[in-house]
């Protein structure tokens, strides 16, 4: 893992001593809250319906041992003893109070963490593939290249004030476990003739209109990634819209400029920076590297007993084969049928901290899909990690499964929300889990509005909450997908009432799995015969 | 017009600041005042003309102007470089950092909380268009 050296140390310390004092001038009356606000949001502090909302960078999801209990603490010190985990990798907390915001943000800084960055219209947490450096199909561990560019955007002087929020995700591999083609930049490292670079997509995200990135170089060496970036950050910058709050994103210059004008502008830019030595040396990308090396690994064999029925489909469901034989990385859902998706108690937290330095080399990560791995676990100690997690209620096998629902915070905690979220992800759960290990494979995400921070776009099943005549209602959507297979979801037609959108869902359900053919996918069934029949059976009932 | 704080040892410079268009209209003229969505790449040719090139923040989230103070001082310019608007506390360090030496913010600033405000960085992690060394750099020698 990434370890602070004085400089990083010193640069956090710096920004928990300004929030300090810009904290002090609100409170004493010197500051408005209007002048408040763009410095609280830099500091990821939201106000929300009912309090402050704090939100923490998890850079790239990983966390250590210690990292995870100081997050524990947070929640008992100064929240209600919970967290959120969110589709962002990040952490959140609800209950906060503005005076202690400085004194949580120094308790963050003694663990290496901060809040830097997690809101505001500048470059946000550096997301990745949470399987990172355990991924037999990865080219190479991206979280180094996560690293670097975590450095290089962090206080960016020029980019501080963009047009709007700015979401980069980091990949190694064919497959895509971190949705990057839905990011404003998605890298994917690859290997080229020997040399290692950056395919780099840019103008993919989420929200009211959502694009798939095109992409906007096929390689870019590693050590000009930084400059590269930089580039597509100032043509951004510089021409992306900002008389419409709803068009700011760089997806829409790139789609309005068209992909081949966009890259002729970025290589441009690229090409006048070349001389003015941006990129880092490969030497501080190598110091980097050294601290993600593969650790100590046993030789062992792979293989472990099932013979304990619920163990086994647990570990059918929840484990992920390991680059190191006898090692498998171990998904800690955080789904519990009837729970709030993404949320953990301290006490939890605890325990997974403490599981994850007995069990796990000292790693947890944290997933896009809101659940948590244990990344390094020896297969001959499986058993005995899920019984500790199966007492814990941490041990639901449901991994992509029906009842594993990405949800926003919705109108339970959401100043933006149209609709709740949580109470219906938590109807479908119960009603399907029963039934989830026969339908398979299911990603069913809810948002409870347009904003889509529950990537409805990119579910097999979306739901998307609207505001219909002050009534809340919610939409269907099928056949998204985040992943290498990326593809956006399509609205079914008219709206459900709350109780009507659970009946909805189990209905495409039960089509799906009247007309599946061998061994297909929800999605897949969805792709070969389209909307018509799924459409057909919630419409034309009558 | 005056500005505060100013970072440079010369005079400031007495000219009134003309519009883009003006200026590439006069060539006599050696200041000019740039607005959020003007291509600052027109004015490269004149640069060694140009004694004060203000740059308007009409508003402090339109973060335009900093890419435009870069644009400028990557193409060699080294007259003064003025940030002028709704120019906030929080925002002086990274104008600096962007190659603004000069400030007239439209609502003056606090003469000891700005002094705070410069010293508040110990480091920087990227390079930009100061002096200041990243801290890759550091690390590496
Ligand atoms: S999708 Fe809408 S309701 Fe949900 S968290 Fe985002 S802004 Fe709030």
């Amino acid at each position: 893992m990434y370890r602070y050296d004085q400089y990083d140390q010193a640069m956090v310390d710096a920004r928990v001593a300004e929030f300090r004092d810009q904290v002090e001038r609100r409170l004493s009356g010197a500051m408005t809250e209007d002048q408040f606000k763009p410095l609280r949001l830099m500091n990821g502090l939201y106000l929300q319906l009912h309090a402050y909302m704090l939100r923490v960078a998890i850079p790239y999801g990983t966390l250590s041992s210690t990292q995870m209990r100081a997050l524990a603490d947070i929640a008992r010190k100064y929240d209600k003893g919970y967290a959120h985990f969110t589709t962002r990798q990040n952490v959140q907390y609800n209950w906060i109070q503005l005076k202690e915001t400085p004194d949580l943000l120094a308790d963050l800084a003694r663990v290496e963490m901060h809040a830097i960055q997690t809101s505001g219209n500048c470059i946000r947490n550096i997301s990745s593939d949470q399987f990172a450096g355990v991924a037999g199909d990865e080219v190479i561990d991206p979280r180094p290249h996560a690293e670097l560019l975590r450095q290089w955007s962090s206080f960016h002087p020029e980019f501080s004030f963009l047009p709007r929020k700015f979401k980069i995700a980091v990949i190694a591999s064919d497959a895509d476990r971190a949705a990057m083609r839905l990011h404003d930049i998605g890298i994917r490292i690859v290997r080229r003739d020997g040399v290692l670079g950056a395919q780099v997509f840019a103008g993919g995200g989420m929200g009211r209109t959502p694009m798939i990135a095109p992409e906007i170089r096929d390689f870019v060496p590693e050590d000009q990634m930084v400059s590269y970036c930089e580039a597509i950050l100032r043509v951004y910058n510089r021409h992306g819209r900002r008389d419409n709050k709803y068009k700011a994103r760089i997806k829409i210059l790139v789609h309005e400029t068209g992909a081949d004008k966009f890259r002729e502008e970025v290589e441009a830019e690229f090409a006048h920076m070349q001389p003015l030595d941006l990129d880092p040396p490969r030497a501080e990308l190598a110091r980097i590297k050294a601290f993600f090396a593969p650790p100590e690994y046993a030789a062992i064999e792979d293989g472990y007993d099932t013979s304990d029925p619920d163990f086994r489909i647990w570990a059918e469901t929840n484990l992920f084969p390991h680059k190191q034989p006898g090692y498998a990385a171990a998904t800690i859902s955080l789904k519990p049928v009837g729970g709030i998706p993404g949320d953990a108690s301290a006490e939890q937290m605890d325990i997974v901290a403490d599981l994850a330095a007995r069990y796990s080399m000292d790693e947890v990560r944290v997933t896009h899909a809101q659940n948590l791995v244990l990344p390094n676990v020896r297969q001959d100690r499986l058993y005995a990690l899920w019984q500790e997690l199966d007492a814990a209620g941490l041990a639901p096998a449901n991994l992509d499964r029906a009842s594993d629902i990405i949800a926003c915070p919705g109108l339970d905690y959401c100043s933006l929300a149209n609709a709740r979220s949580i109470p219906i992800a938590q109807e479908v759960a119960k009603r399907l889990a029963p039934i989830e290990r026969e339908v398979g494979a299911l990603q069913i995400k809810m948002s409870g509005c347009i904003n889509a921070c529950g990537h409805h776009h990119a579910g097999h099943i979306g739901v998307l909450g609207v505001d219909k005549k002050g009534v809340e209602s919610y939409q269907l959507l099928l056949g998204g997908s985040a992943a290498e297979d990326v593809s956006l979801a399509k609205i079914t037609g008219p709206g459900f009432d709350e109780r009507g959108i659970v009946d909805a869902i189990e209905t495409v359900t039960s089509v799906y799995r009247d007309a599946r053919e061998g061994d297909e996918r929800f999605l897949d069934t969805y792709r070969r015969l389209g909307m018509a029949p799924f459409k057909e059976a919630l419409y034309d009932k009558a | 017009m005056s500005s505060w704080p100013r970072y440079r040892d010369d005079a400031a410079a007495n000219e009134p600041a003309v519009t883009l268009d003006a200026f590439l209209d006069q060539p006599e003229a050696v200041a000019v005042r740039i607005e959020p969505d003007a291509d600052v790449r027109v004015l490269v040719p004149h640069l060694s003309r140009l004694k004060l090139i203000e740059i308007a923040f009409p508003a402090y989230r339109d973060g335009r102007g900093y890419s435009a103070a870069r644009i400028l001082r990557e193409a060699g310019y080294t007259g003064e470089l003025r940030a002028e608007g709704d120019v906030l506390l929080d925002q002086i360090a990274f104008m600096r950092r962007c190659g603004f030496d000069s400030f007239a913010p439209a609502v003056p600033l606090d003469a000891k909380a700005a002094e705070a405000a410069m010293a508040r960085w110990p480091h920087a992690y990227q390079r930009a268009a100061d002096a200041q060394p990243p801290i890759w750099a550091l690390r590496h020698g």
